[in-house]
């Protein structure tokens, strides 16, 4: 698996770049994470959708997909695609330090 | 063929069953999550999935659905692409895929660009006002084209 340097600390990442271990994220991971997928700072909506994706990953222990993140954080599908430009649902659980979501919508 | 990403897709729906309109519907919204832009081409019965009237009504085809293993004579008896179409919302739903009037709101908001055929709209009598407010345009088949430079074309 590859690694890589952030916020001081090394992580190791699956080759599509999501950390591989979800429990070693932290909140200054995140924000280097962010940067790597050009959003140079996270906002509060940015944050509230990361922590919904922290919750339901610990919860379901899946991550959620696009629709049930635009349902249950508080945050539309269409500011969902502005705050995360070019891909929403995978952009947020890189930055948020969970797997890939699975599902197709 | 280049092995290029795909960057930009045209979907065409043609048809206005439910299994005819969720394919297209499905495509175009994984294709904004994955950064793809994306145009929706609405034609013939497709149409229904955006007629303000009609898209809360989309039902499954029992008769002449070989793939639903279902009997043709059994499939015709009434209330059953009811029942049917109820069973398939049930299983849908619980996989996260929303009914059409949702599906078409969220692949709008998604950046998914809707188009009605102008060919069948002026042929079914059909005019701006009967569909749904997330339709962009009523455009004509060449101005498809124009709209799909670039683009993968796709016909369902």
């Amino acid at each position: 698996m590859p690694e890589k340097t952030l916020a001081g600390v090394t992580v190791e990442v699956d080759d599509q770049g999501y950390l591989t271990q979800p429990r070693l994220w932290t909140r200054e991971l995140a924000r280097e994470l962010a940067r790597e997928e050009g959003i140079q700072e996270l906002t509060v909506p940015h944050w509230q959708v990361i922590e919904f994706m922290r919750r339901d990953w610990e919860e379901k222990g899946a991550s959620p997909n696009l629709r049930r993140i635009s349902k249950l954080s508080g945050i539309g599908t269409k500011e969902l695609y502005a705050l995360f430009p070019g891909g929403p649902g995978k952009k947020a659980a890189k930055i948020a330090g969970v797997p890939k979501p699975q599902g197709c919508v | 063929m280049s092995e290029e990403a795909v960057t930009k897709v045209s979907i065409i729906i043609s048809r206005g069953s439910l299994e005819g309109i969720y394919p297209g519907l499905i495509m175009a919204n994984g294709a904004r999550m994955e950064g793809i832009e994306a145009n929706l081409f609405f034609t013939f019965f497709g149409l229904d999935a955006i007629v303000r009237r009609r898209m809360g009504n989309i039902k499954l085809a029992t008769v002449g659905n070989p793939g639903l293993h279902l009997p043709t004579w059994l499939g015709a008896l009434p209330g059953m692409s009811a029942l049917a179409t109820a069973g398939m919302k049930k299983t849908m739903a619980k996989l996260d895929i929303p009914p059409v009037p949702e599906f078409i709101e969220m692949v709008h908001d998604a950046g998914t660009r809707l188009y009605a055929c102008k060919a069948t709209v002026d042929m079914f009598g059909l005019k701006k006002e009967n569909f749904c407010p997330q339709v962009e345009a009523i455009i004509t088949i060449g101005d498809f084209y124009e709209k799909s430079k670039g683009a993968q074309i796709i016909f369902t």
